[in-house]
């Protein structure tokens, strides 16, 4: 009873997916995702590039359109909403993109206090405040507020982004890539702030990554895509019995097995 | 098989016309659009201010200077040729109506469709390529109301201001190459200006110029919006909002001429 993550059946949904498809043009990407993310639960996908993993975090925060398929949030449906539902649904949410997204046209405070001036209507001097403070917590000075992301690192670029992404305290936070593109050292920097401050927060959290490290460090659950279906999920701790051969494929980087990656013969 | 497709004459006439409509049926859309993002709150009036000061006031110098040679050259050509008919004292008549009704408004449209439209097309499409835009609606900010509206506002309010700037100046360039190097009588052509002039010549002018300055915003941002796959996709979107704001506004220009002066 005393298991440090509570298996989902005692713990309700706060995303629920069923046979998401999508197509783009005749290229099928999604071919009836099924996705079940408990709240509290830290999912991570994982699965080769091109295989639609982020399409799927992109139609679950409503950036694109499924065609067919169900998603749940908190048990209510979102598939088709009008705007302004989109936008208070996306309250709920944070998200860190791949490139960090940051706006570079407003200095970092800015950034990071975005959701908290725009959604929440605080008052700028309180919400620059909390932005501050949400710096801190991902290790940057108050200094580096006053810079443009611009002037950034990579590492730290992607720092801030985490910084806006955990700034309104959403209940759901997603990360595309976190570690991607970054030195190993870093990489496992931005990994333990990820553990943290999402585990500070309590929220539910869905990644997507292809970096091993990353998924060990901040997965409670994984899942593998592969041609656009999940198939294979299970918690972190089965991931090395999966049985699975494309998951044993996937996390021993090996060039052969079921999976085929698309090169093209000489 | 496909390639005997693509070169088939028809099937080239029909793929550009199907693709123009698709474009119009966009555009529509997109108008659409926005215009409802500009009655609805949230409303973002520091923006719509920084818009202006970067489409209007950072936009001064171009426009004053293609208006003050614009009028300079107006003086003396048509000197050249009035003076043969013993009709300079029309000059200051056809430099005033020249600049207000025609030249002041398309001389700053062409400059801000160059000037403007190019900067919002790479600035919008940068924010898409890079998910910026993407990152905008998770943080649950619509990037309509935020980066359409009020570009397009601006475009609205500032054109009619620097238009009414290019009038004044290119009068005034007229007025000094008639006084300073055709020796024309400075009262006398100050009070022919001032007694041609009508309401409706500078009033037209600063109609075109608004919706001169909506169609350039509205181009920049719809390009920008649109654009895809990276820098390149980005320097194509900023190409087409500057060719096609250009090409909008000689063509409305023709439109409202036709509106207010055929009888």
């Amino acid at each position: 009873m005393n298991e440090p993550t509570p298996s989902p059946a005692q713990k309700p949904q706060k995303i629920s997916c069923r046979g998401i498809t999508k197509s783009f043009g005749a290229k099928r990407v999604l071919a009836g995702v099924d996705l079940d993310i408990a709240e509290g639960e830290s999912m991570v996908v994982i699965g080769g590039s091109g295989t639609g993993k982020s399409v799927t975090i992109k139609c679950i925060l409503g950036l694109l359109k499924h065609d067919t398929g169900s998603i749940k949030v908190d048990g209510v449906e979102v598939s088709n909403l009008g705007a302004r539902e989109r936008e208070r649904i996306n309250t709920k949410f944070g998200m860190l993109f791949q490139g960090g997204a940051l706006f570079d046209s407003l200095p970092v405070w800015e950034n990071v206090a975005f959701g908290l001036m725009h959604a929440q209507k605080m008052k700028r001097r309180l919400a620059r405040e909390k932005a501050i403070e949400k710096l801190a917590m991902v290790g940057l000075g108050a200094d580096v507020g006053r810079l443009f992301p611009a002037e950034l690192s990579g590492g730290m670029q992607k720092r801030v982004s985490l910084a806006r992404a955990i700034a309104t305290e959403p209940e759901v936070i997603f990360f595309d890539e976190p570690t991607t593109g970054l030195d190993p050292i870093m990489a496992d920097v931005i990994n333990n702030l990820i553990f943290e401050t999402t585990r500070k927060l309590g929220a539910t959290t869905l990644s997507i990554t292809h970096d091993m490290a990353s998924v060990r460090k901040i997965a409670d659950k994984v899942a593998m895509i592969h041609g656009g279906k999940i198939i294979w999920c299970g918690s972190i701790k089965e991931i090395d019995r999966s049985g699975n051969p494309f998951v044993e494929q996937f996390i021993h980087g090996r060039a052969d097995g079921p999976i085929q990656m698309q090169v093209r013969r000489l | 098989m496909r390639l005997a497709l693509r070169l088939n004459p028809l099937a080239l006439i029909g793929r550009a016309f199907f693709g123009i409509l698709s474009t119009i049926g966009r555009l529509a859309l997109f108008m659409a659009e926005s215009v409802t993002h500009c009655v609805r709150p949230p409303f973002f009036p520091m923006l719509v201010a920084r818009q202006v000061i970067e489409i209007g006031y950072y936009s001064l110098p171009v426009v004053g200077l293609t208006g003050i040679f614009a009028g300079m050259v107006l003086a003396l050509q048509s000197y050249t040729g009035f003076s043969r008919f013993a009709a300079e004292s029309a000059i200051p008549n056809v430099v005033a109506i020249s600049m207000t009704r025609e030249l002041g408004p398309v001389f700053a449209g062409l400059m801000v469709a160059g000037r403007v439209g190019a900067a919002m097309a790479a600035e919008i499409g940068t924010m898409r390529v890079t998910e910026q835009i993407d990152a905008l609606r998770t943080l649950s900010t619509n990037p309509f109301k935020y980066l359409v509206v009020p570009r397009l506002l601006a475009g609205l309010i500032s054109l009619p201001i620097l238009v009414l700037v290019a009038d004044i100046v290119g009068i005034m360039g007229g007025y000094l190459v008639a006084v300073y190097k055709l020796d024309f009588n400075a009262d006398a052509y100050i009070n022919n200006t001032i007694d041609f002039l009508e309401p409706l010549d500078v009033g037209s002018g600063l109609v075109k110029a608004a919706v001169f300055g909506l169609l350039i915003a509205l181009m920049g941002c719809y390009h920008g919006f649109h654009s895809k796959g990276g820098a390149r996709g980005v320097g194509t979107a900023t190409t087409n909002a500057v060719v096609s704001g250009a090409i909008l506004v000689l063509i409305f220009n023709y439109i409202i001429t036709e509106a207010f002066f055929s009888r």
